[in-house]
């Protein structure tokens, strides 16, 4: 039997009956988009032309056209790599963890959140792919396939090959499991369309009928890629952050570096949610499903990782000095007062000051504030993976090939692309696939309150 | 399909009331066919007398699959194939392997998984269903009933027995 609360708020405010939720949700994939999509689709269509040249410039000439120096030989590119992945942690957490700890109210938002996890690692993937100077030959580089001149495998010792690993399950796990959830609303769609919709909608649904054994495997099938997906949300960026806590570079060589990443991530795509989805309920008018104590609840997150992210820094500097090793020591001071000292004071403003904002009410559940400070957050976390790289290098073992990194054009263009890329992507989806799982919301429609019983 | 089949469909409007419902129907013998319901709804399978799924079974054994699997590729490799020295560690550096042999052990759980569950399901993107009524997708549950598999009731005693349940519609429905 279903508990009711009589002391919760509802999940789904506004008295909605089931028929409304499909309605709500199915009629922005049957109307036609209207000029603010057209416009917006445009924009960032338009966006990813331009920096369509700066990818083809980096493929064409080699990797010469990045700003990249002997000293600085990983900058911009693996900042933007670690930035993207991180921000494509949000979905699959919300997905996953809060499917294990029972937070109904993920509902609403994991749709979305996982399409931009997965868009998001799209983006986050070019950076490795284009580095390669020669992408087409990636697959006899990356995957465990012998060379052309014997059988010279891959290097299982190296964190970079785990990455291959860790990033290409992560994609297609986090696929899989959002085209599950994807089946039974593709079939609503259907059953509502006439014509060449219905065949479309029809094909992606995979023939879904409701029938109580499917819902049964389906559910079965949900929790254990959630249990799989828990560990794995987890294990992707700690991966990520072998890529430097395996090095010896001072700076890098810390063993904080997988929970602190991992609590970056968090942190970073629960920013990214919160920016698209209130664009997201404005435009949609849902704001009937994504309410203001989704938003609260989010913010509340922000605040948790957040805290946990600031702990680390200042973690970081602790040991740095315990440690009494003076190159450690040095990597250290230089990132707060050597010449990228904005670049970290811009880190320690964003991400451990402005969040902690959030703990005043008025604050976190305004839309104002948390729209600029979920911009502030990406802001920050950018900086953060800037300063980790670029000023654990800058300066190495021998003063005299200290440098500065600058980036070029193409640097500049690549990172454009993907913006253009992810927000293409995410309009796509927008328009075409249903933006809020109705299947899962109606499941918790009555049961999350007895306010909402007619 | 050769011959006609014809359903009796009773339509309800809320999970609660399904629930006793599906227990009362099949109190008096009567069998289902199956329930159609726009959302997961807890305990129909409880009642309907349907066995645990065996999903989670699938997706051990397909994960230690992929860990028996990367295991044995990194070894290979790394040990047997190609020896190399890198940074003086041990060729069949076993805690370098564990990234990699989780992430395989995960991806074969899941696609494994996945994909019994399509095909246990009948999923695929050229499949026909049987829809007994396009408002089960969207906001009412269908219990459909074999009027072959109930030869020894009514059909009219069937359809008061759905009637008295609670459902809120009694149709009926054939296929060719």
């Amino acid at each position: 039997m279903q508990v009711t609360s009589s002391v919760r708020e509802p999940l789904v405010t506004g008295g909605k009956t089931y028929h409304d939720v499909t309605h709500d949700v199915s009629r922005h994939v049957e109307a036609k988009p209207n000029i603010r999509w057209f416009l917006a689709f445009l924009t960032s269509a338009g966006v990813l032309a331009l920096g369509s040249i700066a990818v083809v410039a980096t493929v064409w000439e080699g990797i010469g056209m990045w700003g990249l120096n002997k000293t600085v030989g990983w900058a911009w590119d693996i900042t933007n790599f670690v930035w993207w992945v991180g921000i494509g942690h949000a979905g699959t957490l919300i997905s996953a963890v809060l499917l294990l700890f029972r937070q109904k109210w993920r509902t609403s938002i994991n749709r979305a959140a996982e399409a931009m996890t997965i868009f998001a690692v799209i983006c986050a993937a070019m950076f490795p792919v284009l580095h390669m100077g020669r992408p087409w030959l990636g697959a006899y580089w990356a995957l465990p396939l012998p060379n052309t001149f014997g059988s010279l495998w891959v290097n299982f010792n190296s964190p970079l090959l785990w990455d291959v690993f860790a990033i290409s399950t992560y994609f297609s796990v986090s696929l899989v499991f959002w085209y599950i959830g994807l089946i039974p609303d593709f079939a609503t769609i259907r059953d509502r369309a006439t014509g060449l919709r219905k065949t479309i909608y029809g094909a992606l649904s995979f023939g879904w009928d409701g029938a109580a054994k499917s819902w049964m495997r389906y559910e079965s099938v949900s929790l254990i890629l959630a249990g799989l997906a828990t560990p794995l949300v987890l294990s992707v960026h700690t991966i990520v952050s072998f890529d430097f806590a395996t090095s010896v570079i001072p700076g890098w060589h810390t063993t904080i570096f997988p929970p602190y990443f991992v609590a970056g991530a968090i942190f970073s795509g629960f920013a990214m949610v919160l920016t698209l989805m209130i664009i997201t309920r404005k435009v949609y008018q849902l704001e009937d499903y994504i309410t203001m104590g989704h938003i609260e609840l989010m913010n509340i997150v922000i605040i948790i990782t957040g805290s946990i992210v600031g702990i680390a820094y200042i973690t970081e500097f602790f040991i740095a000095w315990y440690s009494g090793v003076e190159a450690e020591q040095y990597a250290f001071i230089n990132r707060a007062t050597g010449p990228y000292w904005w670049a970290y004071w811009s880190m320690m403003t964003c991400n451990v000051i402005s969040p902690q904002l959030f703990w005043f009410k008025k604050i976190r559940t305004s839309i104002v504030a948390t729209f600029i400070l979920s911009l502030v957050v990406n802001i920050g976390m950018w900086f953060e993976r800037f300063v980790i790289i670029v000023t654990s290098l800058h300066r190495d073992f021998l003063p005299s090939s200290w440098a500065m990194f600058y980036p070029s054009w193409a640097d500049v263009g690549v990172y454009l692309f993907t913006f253009g890329l992810f927000f293409t992507l995410f309009f796509l989806f927008a328009k075409f696939f249903p933006v809020i799982n109705m299947a899962e919301v109606k499941s918790v429609l009555k049961s999350s309150s007895e306010k909402v019983h007619k | 399909m050769e011959k006609d089949t014809h359903f009796i469909l009773g339509v309800y409007d809320d999970e609660d009331v399904l629930l006793h419902a599906v227990e009362q129907v099949r109190g008096t013998g009567v069998k289902i066919h199956e329930v159609y319901s726009p959302y997961p709804v807890h305990g129909l399978e409880h009642v309907l007398g349907y066995k645990r799924s065996r999903l989670p079974i699938a997706a051990f054994l397909f994960g230690m699959l992929g860990t028996t699997l990367a295991l044995t590729m990194q070894f290979y490799m790394m040990k047997f194939d190609w020896p190399m020295i890198i940074g003086g560690k041990n060729h069949a550096a076993f805690p370098d392997f564990i990234p990699v042999s989780f992430e395989l052990t995960v991806l074969l759980a899941s696609f494994g998984m996945v994909s019994v569950f399509m095909i246990s399901s009948n999923l695929k993107p050229w499949a026909q269903p049987r829809i007994f009524d396009l408002r089960s997708t969207d906001d009412k549950h269908i219990m459909a009933i074999d009027i072959a598999n109930n030869s020894a009731i009514e059909v009219d005693q069937i359809k008061e027995i759905l009637r008295s349940s609670g459902a809120t519609e009694v149709n009926n429905k054939s296929f060719e």
